[in-house]
């Protein structure tokens, strides 16, 4: 003999209000995902190319040690340089034949006279660019100058924008699905109303009313985190091919250090899986809890 | 012990619905709340278990100043003095084993002790073999009997029942009357209102007559006229 109706039991026989109610959570917390992780993974871009080489310095001819260690002095007097790495002609070549080695054609055209050796120096920041640029343009046996400002820039305020529209979107949809949700719950608890004045007649207390209609939002936002999660990690998965062409040459990005341990946005990994199940976990479940909460002390208040 | 002490009940801009009433009803009698439709049976029970509170005057149950009880406290009342109804008011999307099991959910009851209180209520009001079907799949008698068998199944001493056999045909009310006089020898007390001229008139029990709000008429072993 059931003597009590478990969250099973309620779901099943409302199964369209449930379903309805775990369809809206997986929606608001599919789309929040897709949104962090782009947000993210351009931050985490952004972050990898300002840590590239800014400026490339192309000589004429191979240089010597001194010449180079006197530029490098030169630059490193202003203070603006992070690192600078010379790269000889040979490997050049070796960077070359790394990038390309599914090209033989490619591999078999070009030898290490071909390219010209080079120094790569990073700015702390891009705005020094120009500045470090003026400085080595003038000096003897150099070929070309060469810095991607303009990318940066554009990059930069590319990332800025999606961070901001990204934040403000997800502000907008989080907030926009959550009374969503408040009005779904509330609708499912209008149609129990008479049941929660049944309950407070028979002497039940404010909590012994609340906590079932509790569970069974906490357990929609539980249930639908799981799905949503499953869904982006399947769309991750099967993305990966693509995403791994258009980012062609960065092999890892990195979202977080934190002592020894780094959290890489790319390639997908189980670290970034398990975050993005954790985040999807505690935000359902807070989606789930507060509307549930929020709804049920209203309609407890109104049949007071 | 339920005491009334000078209660008046007035609605907003209406007239009073009960007016300067006084009674007293000792532990396990039972009482007949008799008058014409909006004489002011039904608020007279709802003043019992707090759902409204008097314009004047106060009422008690037990230890409890009803009138003056906090929100919070009500729920501590309402276990005492159990509430059935002339539309029965059952939980439609639970069984009839799970409508009585609220009772003692509230309680606190583990699984154990509400299976062998269920099934000893299961037992009193003959439903014994329908505890899994649900409220819509049962008769309106049976419907009733599984109000009854909530509202008995907790710890209530007190039984209010307001027209519970209002939506019966003759046959069915007289078995409900059965079960309600039964929970009565078990010694809890049972105020029932009605316009059931046959059953007042048959089970010569004290009977309250309200018209107009007032009590014109309290008579130890009474009758309906």
């Amino acid at each position: 003999m059931s003597t009590t109706v478990s969250f099973w039991q309620r779901m099943r026989r409302t199964p369209y209000q449930a379903i309805g109610a775990i369809f809206m959570i997986v929606i608001t917390l599919f789309v929040t995902s897709i949104f962090l992780l782009m947000v993210g993974g351009s931050s985490a871009l952004l972050t990898y190319l300002e840590s590239k080489p800014q400026l490339t310095i192309f000589f004429k001819e191979e240089k010597d040690k001194t010449d180079i260690d006197n530029l490098v002095n030169k630059l490193n007097a202003t203070q603006k340089v992070a690192n600078a790495i010379y790269i000889s002609k040979d490997q050049a070549l070796e960077i070359y034949r790394a990038q390309n080695q599914n090209d033989p054609l490619l591999l078999e055209m070009v030898t290490a006279d071909i390219l010209p050796s080079s120094l790569e120096i990073s700015a702390i920041s891009p705005k020094y660019l120009a500045e470090l640029a003026d400085i080595v343009k003038d000096e003897p046996g150099i070929d070309e100058v060469v810095y991607q400002k303009d990318i940066v820039d554009t990059l930069i305020s590319w990332t800025t924008t999606m961070r901001r529209v990204g934040f403000v979107f997800i502000v907008f949809l989080v907030s926009s699905s959550f009374f969503i949700l408040l009005t779904s719950i509330g609708m499912k608890i209008a149609l129990k109303k008479e049941e929660i004045e049944i309950l407070k007649l028979v002497g039940a207390t404010n909590w012994q009313i609340k906590k079932p209609f509790i569970q069974e939002g906490v357990s929609y936002g539980f249930l639908g985190a799981i799905v949503a999660w499953m869904i982006i990690s399947l769309i991750l998965l099967y993305l990966r091919p693509f995403i791994s062409s258009f980012l062609k040459g960065i092999d890892s990005l990195s979202l977080w250090q934190i002592t020894g341990f780094t959290l890489y946005i790319w390639p997908p990994n189980l670290y970034l899986f398990g975050l993005l199940w954790l985040i999807l976990i505690v935000f359902g479940v807070m989606i789930g809890l507060v509307g549930s909460l929020f709804a049920v002390s209203r309609y407890i208040r109104s049949t007071n | 012990m339920i005491r009334f002490n000078s209660v008046s009940k007035k609605y907003k801009k209406s007239v009073a619905a009960l007016e300067d009433i006084n009674f007293s009803i000792e532990d396990g009698e039972f009482v007949f709340l008799v008058g014409p439709s909006g004489a002011g049976k039904t608020t007279l029970l709802k003043l019992i278990i707090g759902e409204i509170k008097p314009t004047h005057g106060s009422v008690h149950v037990d230890d409890y100043i009803v009138s003056k009880l906090a929100e919070n406290k009500l729920p501590y009342l309402r276990r005492k003095v159990s509430f059935v109804f002339q539309d029965f008011k059952l939980l439609a999307e639970r069984t009839v084993v799970e409508n009585i099991s609220v009772s003692l959910e509230i309680l606190g009851k583990t699984t154990v002790e509400a299976e062998k209180r269920i099934e000893a209520v299961l037992s009193m009001i003959k439903l014994s073999d329908k505890g899994n079907y649900f409220p819509r799949q049962l008769s309106y008698g049976e419907q009733q009997r599984v109000a009854i068998g909530r509202a008995i199944a907790g710890e209530a001493k007190i039984l209010l029942a307001d027209e519970p056999t209002g939506n019966l045909d003759p046959k069915t009310s007289w078995e409900i009357l059965k079960i309600i006089s039964a929970i009565n020898k078990d010694g809890k007390t049972v105020i029932m209102a009605t316009h059931n001229v046959d059953i007042v008139n048959s089970l010569k029990k004290r009977v309250i007559v309200i018209k107009d709000g007032k009590i014109i008429k309290d008579e130890k072993k009474g009758s309906y006229s």
